[in-house]
């Protein structure tokens, strides 16, 4: 028994359950789903082996073959030829395969085994082997592979219990596995071979797959499911959510007054907890049931193996454009709000996609400017009918909605043009077989999701709140001031300095003032313009009288240029933050706040002018 | 013929992998995924638009390959080459 703890890698295939098998494995909690390249890096776990032995292991990319074509591959193939940078190379490679694919499995397990270093193989998935009848001689592949062979079930508790002795008891007498030289034909017909001899197969396919994907990929109902399944998880998360929200609303109002009941009302206490942290806190607070249910849907779909159908609906469409199939998962997320959409851009393994969908990501209408528009729109629309059936409010929603999908395409296709790598970056992506979804699995993500939502609302939103609170709270007005205070603070004068530059938009210094705090989350800007207008109150109240107030003070031209800018502005700036972190460059984020502010502007100006000329 | 211009739901064998250009890292790919001679694959269904991208069944695994991808691969169908 060595002190030093032993290194043992997963590797394998994409979508054979390396990650779930290192979850049982470690305990750990990292993310699954049901389709190719969930795991972008590779991850580090321990656990102690019955033995008392300490296991360190990781869990690497899936890769169909060490000739890496994307940079998660190449970290798999770095790792396991001992090459990756402050990295030891593993002492035994726990070679993942699924038992209902080992056709295409088996030959990257033949590939790992070349390597000759010790290699435990893991035919996993065996419950849904057995289900659809697959007969696998398990003593009979062990002999031929020249490596042992367990049988786990990784989504299934204690289904890794094999795996976790054979790497423990067995682990010192696993010789290296033979090596041999071959090339790829070579490969494929030992495959071939082992299989003939060690694997019996009613069928290559599963009856309910091919009964599905008649439908999900008909060229007519396939679009139309897809499009049927977006309308309704639009609907849900906008219908189901409210009534939640309204008790998350009025519950905080509720807990404000209690607390700030015992301060004196015209302390700055009082100014700081009732007009900062509560109204503030509660204005992002309220959005946990929206994406709590968009996450709902999303986590389904994963699990289902329904997303990457949806890609292959609408990869010609974004190929076009110069996004990919695969860029569908992330731009759907984004409608809810940009920070887990440029997250999920992980799973687009090609970094030239990946950062067009990126830099796009930010122009999908997030539900944070759903309080903007709804304010403007009830202030400025009339609450006309339209040929009878559609309503004019509902109409200029949409037409805000189809101008930031429109404006993705059409910022894609320019950065495809302007691009200078023009080589062909490939499609080929596996179609996995649907899956019901684990309820235990979802109930998990979707509580690691709230978590990451209240910590930043804890965080970094509630600095924010308090900063902006005594930014235009102080200095305060000298004595027999005649102006309102906030003239006299640093945002008022702010508001003052930046108007300059935004009059020609239509921006008054009011709505200036409420941009700079608007900048760390779009629906701030709402609650902010209800502080410059001097009245208090939550962030409803201020919402309903603030309405009355702008269509008075006013021009038409200056809401419409208003919601143009929010279709565009990036007055977000954890969406920016998440952008430096995925993609680990500040010019990235330059790009993308430069471009979107430099449209926001154009269009708020076109706009502006134009509506100013006809009224 | 090329795979692309396979009939949908038509049983073919792979004949070969074309690369598209020297060290063509696509048509490497294919050969890793199982596209080598004698192989037996099937066009499942055509993408909405413009019939692309392609549904290619290879063993029990379904890739979507865009036409420029199925084109590299040549099959037989059903003894036409």
């Amino acid at each position: 028994m060595s002190a030093i703890a032993m290194r043992v890698a997963l590797v394998g295939n994409p979508n054979c359950g390396k990650t779930a098998l290192f979850n049982q494995l470690t305990g750990g909690r990292q993310k699954v789903a049901n389709y190719a390249g969930v795991t972008v890096e590779r991850k580090e776990g321990r656990f102690v082996a019955p033995s008392g032995r300490t296991l360190h292991i990781l869990d690497l990319p899936g890769a169909y073959s060490f000739d890496a074509t994307s940079p998660d591959e190449a970290i798999t193939r770095d790792v396991c030829h001992g090459r990756y940078p402050g990295e030891a190379a593993p002492d035994l490679i726990v070679c993942v395969a699924d038992a209902t694919n080992l056709r295409l499995h088996l030959r990257f397990v033949l590939e790992v085994r070349r390597l000759g270093r010790p290699v435990v193989l893991a035919l996993n998935m065996m419950d849904a082997a057995r289900r659809r009848g697959i007969v696998i001689d398990v003593e009979g592949l062990s002999r031929r592979l020249g490596v042992p062979v367990v049988e786990t079930i990784a989504v299934k508790r204690g289904g890794a219990k094999a795996l976790m002795e054979r790497i423990d008891a067995s682990v010192p007498e696993v010789a290296p596995a033979p090596i041999d030289e071959a090339d790829v034909e070579q490969l494929h017909a030992e495959v071939r071979s082992i299989l003939a001899d060690t694997v019996k197969l009613p069928r290559d396919t599963v009856a309910l797959d091919d009964a599905l994907d008649r439908w999900a990929l008909h060229p007519v109902f396939g679009l139309a499911i897809l499009a049927t399944l977006m309308f309704f998880i639009f609907q849900a998360v906008f219908s189901w959510a409210q009534p939640v929200m309204d008790g998350i609303e009025a519950g905080i109002a509720a807990l404000g007054n209690w607390v700030t009941g015992f301060l004196p009302a015209d302390s700055a206490l009082h100014s700081l907890l009732n007009d900062g942290v509560f109204a503030g806190l509660g204005a992002v607070l309220v959005f946990l049931p929206q994406i709590l249910i968009l996450f709902l849907f999303i986590l389904v779909l994963e699990e289902s193996g329904y997303l990457p159908r949806a890609a292959f609906l609408l990869d010609k469409m974004m190929f076009r454009v110069g996004l990919t199939g695969r860029a569908f998962i992330p731009l759907l997320s984004s409608f809810a709000c940009a920070i887990p959409g440029i997250m999920a851009t992980r799973s687009i393994q090609d970094p030239r996609d990946r950062l067009t969908t990126i830099l796009v990501a930010p122009l999908m209408t997030c539900s944070a400017r759903l309080p903007v528009y709804t304010l403007l729109i009830a202030a400025f629309i009339p609450d006309h009918a339209v040929w009878g059936v559609f309503n004019l409010q509902g109409i200029v929603l949409f037409a805000l909605y189809f101008a930031g999908i429109f404006s993705a395409l059409a910022v894609a296709f320019v950065i495809k043009r302007m691009r200078k790598d023009k080589s062909e970056h490939a499609l080929i992506m596996e179609l996995p077989s649907y899956r019901l979804p684990n309820v235990r699995d979802i109930g998990l993500g979707l509580w690691e999701r709230a978590l990451i939502f209240l910590k930043r609302v804890g965080g970094i939103i509630l600095a924010l709140t308090v900063l902006l609170w005594f930014l235009s709270s102080f200095p305060g007005p000298p004595p027999g001031a005649t102006q309102p205070a906030i003239d006299y603070s640093i945002a008022g004068r702010l508001g003052r300095m930046l108007e300059y530059v935004f009059s020609p938009i239509g921006f008054n210094w009011q709505i200036c003032v409420a941009l700079v705090p608007g900048l760390a989350a779009r629906e701030v800007a709402v609650a902010a313009l209800g502080t410059v207008y001097a009245m208090s109150g939550s962030d409803d109240a201020v919402a309903s009288q603030l309405g009355p107030v702008i269509a008075h003070q006013w021009s038409l031209a200056t809401a419409l240029s208003l919601l143009a800018w929010y279709v565009f502005a990036p007055q977000c700036m954890s969406t920016l933050a998440v952008i430096r972190r995925e993609t680990n460059s500040w010019r990235n984020v330059a790009v993308a706040a430069g471009y979107l502010f430099g449209l926001a502007y154009l269009a708020s100006l076109a706009t502006y002018q134009i509506a100013r000329a006809l009224t | 013929m090329r795979l692309s211009d396979a009939p949908k739901g038509a049983q073919a064998v792979v004949q070969s992998v074309t690369d598209a250009h020297p060290s063509d890292p696509i048509a490497q790919r294919l050969r890793d995924l199982g596209f080598v001679a004698g192989e037996p694959v099937r066009l499942v269904a055509r993408g909405p638009l413009g019939g692309d991208p392609l549904l290619i069944q290879i063993g029990s695994t379904r890739f979507a390959l865009r036409k420029t991808e199925a084109a590299r691969v040549e099959v037989f169908v059903g003894g036409a080459a």
